[in-house]
């Protein structure tokens, strides 16, 4: 009974591979097509997870290529849970190693915007935090306060344009040339129950990575500033609680958030 | 142990893109049916969407990775999440199929065949048991859509599940469409099938629709595709099963290709059509 399991689970994902022993129908005793059923059930639908988690990736280079690339993703990382809205974690980096893909060297960082999309749209529902706490806040004890990244969060940063180019190729923004074609840092985020996709002003991920790693808001001001001469604490501390990036602060150490 | 307890009326297997269709008004169907595997991320439109469905509908818990065929043990991360599901929904019933889908560590995301035999009838029927124990409710187990046969099989799919309710309690899904696919698909008759088949303990009957190809031999194949309206042969068979054993809560399943809301109400409306005509009947 194992080995009939391990023979029909083993052919699968290996479209060339002799037909599995122990198989039968009423009129055939090798009945390869009716495998093949099996087969295709299982490439066909895990390239549609694929492709429902990356649907910016398959506009960007089309749904044959993406098919060819997802079929061999699929072959040498099959999904090892049920969840398959989990499945392709690994596919971005996949992507970017892909040596058909390099001439899209955008396309994995677009990838990893979808997967925090995706994960945003099933993380746990929390209250963003309401900007008037930290408005109430001493402006002594200003420096001191830490933030809690809501549990939605992705902060993302790239070399590419790669909000502009992602949401040209999810139909958020009309497809034109890019004239800008600078690297853009991306906050993903679901306040409520709409996923945003924001983009961050200059050193904005350093500054939230900063923040999510637990630091204060002067260190972490200090790190956006030094990454870059045209961070703006006030213009990027403004748009990520606008966006909703944080779930709570502490003010002092041992304060419950 | 909670029995499943579904009204014996037409439901819809729920579609997110219907939500904002279906949520306009009271929409006239007996319970929706969702795939539990959906509803198990950690919050989002998902469980908005589904909170907000079980205000309103009795509603129906369908299980498609928990390999229950499989030779190896259960998922037991996996059964957890189950549980946490019909307990935070608490819904009216949790059904999953006979067929296997992970092997090793991979999840192959189809429902797979097994062969029938004392071996595989002991471990699913270990299988149906604790997932019984950890739910604390009866489930009900579907029959599969199928395309090719095992040498080693030593029972008949209708004697299996027969001696599976009989071992484990368990209450069956009785999917006709896949009756009227495997049938055709091994050249038998889908009405034999169906008087064999252990009708009793049926708590929910599926109807979807099938493609249709050739094997390797250019017989019909009939696919379980769930892409097209129930045709008329599979109508047929429902409404013989219906007329021998009373009004029975039934699902339209659509999965692919679905179409709008009123055309999925509409489906479901012919079979309460049928389930009234079998209670005048009666």
């Amino acid at each position: 009974m194992s080995t009939m399991q391990q023979r029909f689970a083993a052919g699968l994902m290996k479209p060339e591979s002799a037909l599995p022993e122990g198989l039968t129908s009423w009129n055939c005793r090798q009945p390869k097509v009716r495998y093949d059923v099996y087969r295709n059930n299982v490439m066909v639908s895990l390239r549609r997870a694929l492709a429902s988690r990356f649907p910016a990736a398959e506009m960007i280079v089309g749904e044959d290529f993406f098919a060819a690339m997802a079929d061999i993703f699929i072959c040498e990382h099959p999904p090892r849970s049920p969840l398959l809205f989990l499945y392709g974690d690994d596919f971005p980096d996949f992507a970017a190693a892909f040596p058909p893909a390099q001439s899209v060297p955008y396309l994995a960082d677009v990838m990893r915007l979808e997967i925090g999309r995706g994960r945003a749209y099933h993380a746990a529902d929390v209250a963003p935090l309401d900007p008037a706490r930290l408005a109430a806040v001493a402006p002594d004890d200003l420096a001191a306060v830490r933030f809690t990244l809501h549990p939605s969060a992705t902060v993302l940063r790239s070399a590419f344009p790669v909000v502009t180019i992602w949401a040209m190729n999810a139909g958020e923004a009309p497809v034109a040339p890019i004239s800008d074609w600078t690297p853009e840092d991306a906050l993903v985020i679901r306040p409520h129950l709409t996923v945003e996709v924001l983009r961050l002003p200059p050193a904005g991920a350093v500054f939230l990575d900063a923040l999510a790693a637990g630091g204060p808001l002067a260190d972490a001001a200090e790190a956006g500033a030094a990454a870059h001469p045209d961070f703006d604490l006030t213009a990027t501390l403004a748009c990520a609680l606008s966006g909703g990036a944080f779930s709570t602060i502490q003010t002092q150490p041992g304060d419950q958030p | 142990m909670r029995p499943s307890q579904l009204p014996a009326q037409a439901g819809v297997g729920f579609k997110p893109e219907h939500f904002a269709s279906i949520d306009q008004e009271r929409q006239p169907v007996g319970f929706f049916e969702v795939h539990a595997e959906n509803y198990m991320g950690a919050g989002g439109p998902p469980h908005a969407q589904l909170s907000r469905l079980r205000e309103d509908y009795v509603l129906s818990v369908h299980g498609v990775g928990l390999s229950i065929g499989s030779i190896q043990p259960l998922n037991q991360d996996h059964l957890q999440r189950l549980k946490q599901v019909c307990d935070r929904y608490q819904p009216e019933s949790f059904s999953e199929h006979l067929a296997w889908s992970t092997h090793d560590t991979t999840f192959l995301n189809d429902l797979l065949p097994l062969p029938y035999t004392e071996e595989t009838l002991a471990q699913v029927c270990r299988h149906i048991d604790e997932v019984q124990t950890a739910l604390g409710r009866q489930m009900l187990l579907e029959n599969p859509a199928t395309y090719l046969l095992f040498e080693e099989s030593t029972y008949e799919e209708t004697d299996f599940l027969d001696e599976v309710v009989k071992r484990s309690g368990c209450g069956l899904l009785l999917d006709v469409n896949n009756v009227f696919v495997a049938s055709t698909n091994h050249n038998t008759d889908p009405a034999s099938y169906l008087a064999r088949f252990p009708v009793l303990h049926v708590r929910e009957i599926h109807l979807g629709g099938h493609s249709e190809t050739e094997d390797d031999l250019g017989a019909t194949l009939l696919i379980d595709s769930h892409d097209t309206p129930v045709r008329d042969p599979v109508w047929a068979l429902y409404a013989d099963v219906v007329r021998r054993i009373g009004p029975v809560a039934t699902l339209i399943e659509w999965d692919n290709d679905v179409p709008d809301w009123p055309v999925l109400r509409a489906e479901a409306q012919a079979a309460q059509a049928i389930l009234q005509r079998s209670a005048l009947a009666a």
